[in-house]
């Protein structure tokens, strides 16, 4: 496993038509309680079933602005596809919407006669600003679009993207797709502007002084966690963040051609079981790896990540020690990683998550040689734009900026949604956040 | 594309170019600096903003030629252009009229200094300046802090300029003269840790400025993490500037080896 090619393929037109007419076009259409953007799931699929694509890819954009990306990162499994009512029917399980969503979208990059005229009717001619260009931002900007705003999408990285460009790798969602997608939100309007950190380059109030008349904050959850656990500085080890963003958006795997570097040794341990500790950890075994370890505190039933990637990381030769808590990272005297001190658990009581709680199983240490180590046990909120807008008000312990009902900030005008406000999330979940809070920018710039 | 206006060799190896930049000197504070990329192919490399032009909309960047990034940076010609400037980034030197500053400029180092001296100055303190390097040819931007500070003290490893002897000795010097308020200091790691262990016994409140290598330099990758006090913090938004007493610099020139195998490699292609 030594390319970054995408891993899963796509239906056939034959297969996805077939899964198309295994949908019963049921009344109660429960799967779309389970579309954080609201999606027409069953008219969709009936128009996939008439082979009618054209019409289904804009049934779908009507609602998802971003659907090439959904139709693969997309855990469907927990959202639409859960409350299918084949499940459980003897019927072959649910019908396969993330598939069906991908196959339309990835057809109509074949057709470029299809480009709907989906941007806006009107050009109320009003400057609105959106900052991060994740899927909270991409999706708040383009149905800003649609509504008829001037929309100019800000990102402090050299390309656009957010989490989909830095942290997803290319074998899980290729860049041409991505370049696809963002390119159809800038054919809506959004004028976007890379390598500009809104709080440092302009303010939120520069923003406003420039005639913005309201601004969505969708800036993520980019501070990497740690352990806390002697060792961490050492070098070769990475945050999930760094590891990815050296792989994914500076090209360190064609390096020297490219000149960022990274480097992994033989070795490598991935602490941590969610979709971004399996990225890593395939990554790692990409680029040479010998040993590309899974290291988790709780058991497989536990891990976060949805079961296709574990199952994929598997099949590419992953290892997996479930059960296993790192307590130390030992170096040699140049200060690099030599080898990582694990405890062994067992599962107790569940905890606040619901989850079983891991304890450490006395006298069970041992000593795991590695030569880097990944830490991908979560993010925390961005702190930027907190830090350099002190009239954001954010909640002391989780670091979210606050938001009331309407989406609305502690500073008039500024909105947020996405990772920012919750917390580490999906991208559908952001994308809804940001869908919510367009809506919200129009009520209140209809109001202003 | 950000267009450079002008070019300047300060030194053999020590470049100064003036940059198109208008969206970065909105902001832009003393100490704080940016991250350019050169070209697609580039490695983002963080570099102070030396000083800026608001008429021409440039900012000055001073490079000294280390490794592959710095060496193709050092190579572009006015008129050529840089793809991507990031900034400003990091939180500003804290300027406020202290007394007497001491500022401490190593190598390249005095110039991450310049504007800091310039808004000290402008701030009712007596500036100090002292710019230290190996020999007379590395000694950089004399003329320009003879234009903002009070005194200015050369010194050179060699003797070939100035006095002889490093930093520290014509800051030892100082110290015994006079009442020092703060010390701002820029340069190689060794430095700033003998600039700190210099002022310790006087508990000169002293503010280093550290280089750490940085990836995206917004606080998300981590890879600037450094220990100050104990406590992990990122050199990009929780810095640049730290308290010199509290960094554990060891620590960080450690940090800043990890790719030298790679940058090597990457200077022979």
């Amino acid at each position: 496993m030594k390319d970054f090619k995408e891993v899963s393929l796509g239906f056939t037109e034959e297969e996805a038509v077939r899964e198309a007419q295994r949908c019963i076009a049921c009344k109660k259409k429960p799967c779309c309680n389970g579309c954080p953007v609201e999606i027409d799931i069953p008219e969709f699929i009936r128009l996939v079933a008439r082979k009618d694509y054209k019409g289904a890819i804009r049934k779908i954009k009507e609602k998802n602005n971003l659907p090439a990306v959904c139709g693969r990162v997309c855990p469907q499994e927990t959202q639409c596809e859960a409350l299918c009512v084949l499940i459980g029917k003897g019927k072959g399980g649910p019908v396969a919407i993330g598939a069906l969503e991908r196959f339309v979208a990835d057809l109509e990059a074949a057709h470029p006669e299809w480009k709907d005229a989906a941007a806006a009717k009107e050009n109320k001619n009003i400057k609105v600003a959106v900052v991060g260009s994740g899927p909270a931002g991409l999706t708040a900007a383009a149905d800003l679009a649609k509504y008829g705003y001037q929309v100019t999408l800000f990102e402090s990285l050299s390309a656009s993207g957010g989490v989909l460009r830095y942290g997803i790798p290319e074998f899980r969602l290729p860049r041409a797709i991505l370049d696809r997608e963002t390119g159809y939100i800038e054919s809506l309007g959004v004028e976007i502007k890379c390598n500009i950190l809104i709080g440092r380059t302009v303010t939120l109030s520069g923003l406003f002084e420039d005639g913005y008349k309201a601004i969505f904050l969708g800036t993520g959850a980019g501070l990497p966690y740690f352990l806390g656990i002697p060792g961490e500085s050492l070098n070769g080890v990475y945050s999930a963040n760094e590891f990815l963003t050296r792989v994914n958006l500076m090209h360190a795997y064609e390096f020297p051609k490219y000149k960022t570097p990274v480097k992994i040794g033989e070795r490598v341990a991935v602490v941590g079981a969610g979709n971004t500790a399996m990225d890593c950890v395939r990554v790692a075994k990409r680029l040479g790896a010998q040993d590309a370890i899974i290291v988790y505190r709780r058991g497989e039933p536990e891990a976060p990540a949805r079961r296709a990637e574990i199952e994929h990381a598997k099949e590419e030769g992953i290892e997996f020690r479930f059960l296993t808590a790192p307590i130390k990272i030992e170096g040699n005297e140049k200060g690099e990683v030599k080898s990582m001190t694990c405890l062994k658990m067992e599962l107790g009581e569940p905890d606040a998550s619901g989850r079983r709680r891991p304890i450490p199983i006395r006298g069970s240490e041992y000593e795991m040689p590695v030569d880097t180590v990944i830490i991908a046990v979560g993010q925390g909120p961005n702190p930027l734009i907190a830090h350099t807008t002190k009239e954001l008000a954010v909640d002391d312990k989780s670091g979210e900026l606050k938001i009331d009902e309407n989406c609305m900030t502690s500073m008039k005008g500024v909105f947020a949604g996405g990772d920012i406000t919750t917390g580490e999330g999906t991208v559908i979940a952001a994308m809804g956040a940001g869908k919510k809070a367009a809506a919200a920018m129009d009520s209140y710039l209809k109001g202003a | 594309m950000h267009r450079i206006v002008e070019k300047k060799q300060l030194a053999d190896t020590i470049t100064l170019l003036k940059v198109e930049a208008p969206l970065v000197i909105r902001e832009a504070r003393a100490g704080q600096f940016v991250i350019v990329r050169l070209d697609e192919f580039a490695e983002r490399i963080p570099l102070t903003i030396c000083d800026t032009d608001r008429s021409r909309g440039t900012i000055t960047l001073i490079i000294q030629q280390l490794g592959r990034s710095t060496k193709d940076l050092c190579a572009l010609k006015a008129g050529n252009s840089i793809q991507d400037i990031l900034g400003p980034l990091g939180n500003p030197t804290e300027i406020e009229k202290f007394g007497t500053v001491v500022i401490t400029g190593g190598g390249v180092g005095a110039a991450e200094l310049y504007t800091a001296a310039k808004a000290l100055k402008e701030n009712g303190n007596k500036v100090i300046a002292i710019i230290g390097a190996r020999n007379k040819d590395l000694i950089i931007l004399e003329d320009e802090f003879k234009a903002v500070a009070d005194e200015v003290l050369i010194t050179t490893d060699d003797g070939s300029y100035g006095m002889k002897g490093l930093v520290t000795d014509a800051l030892k010097k100082i110290i015994a003269g006079q009442t020092v308020n703060r010390i701002i200091c820029c340069g190689p790691i060794p430095m700033m840790k003998a600039v700190t262990g210099t002022a310790r016994p006087y508990n000169i409140p002293t503010i280093v400025s550290l280089n750490a290598i940085l990836l995206d330099a917004t606080g998300m990758c981590a890879t600037c993490r450094c220990t100050i006090e104990g406590k992990v913090r990122f050199s990009c938004v929780d810095g640049p500037e730290f308290d010199g007493y509290k960094v554990d610099f060891d620590e960080l020139m450690v940090r800043n080896n990890r790719f030298l195998e790679e940058e090597k490699r990457a200077l022979e292609t």
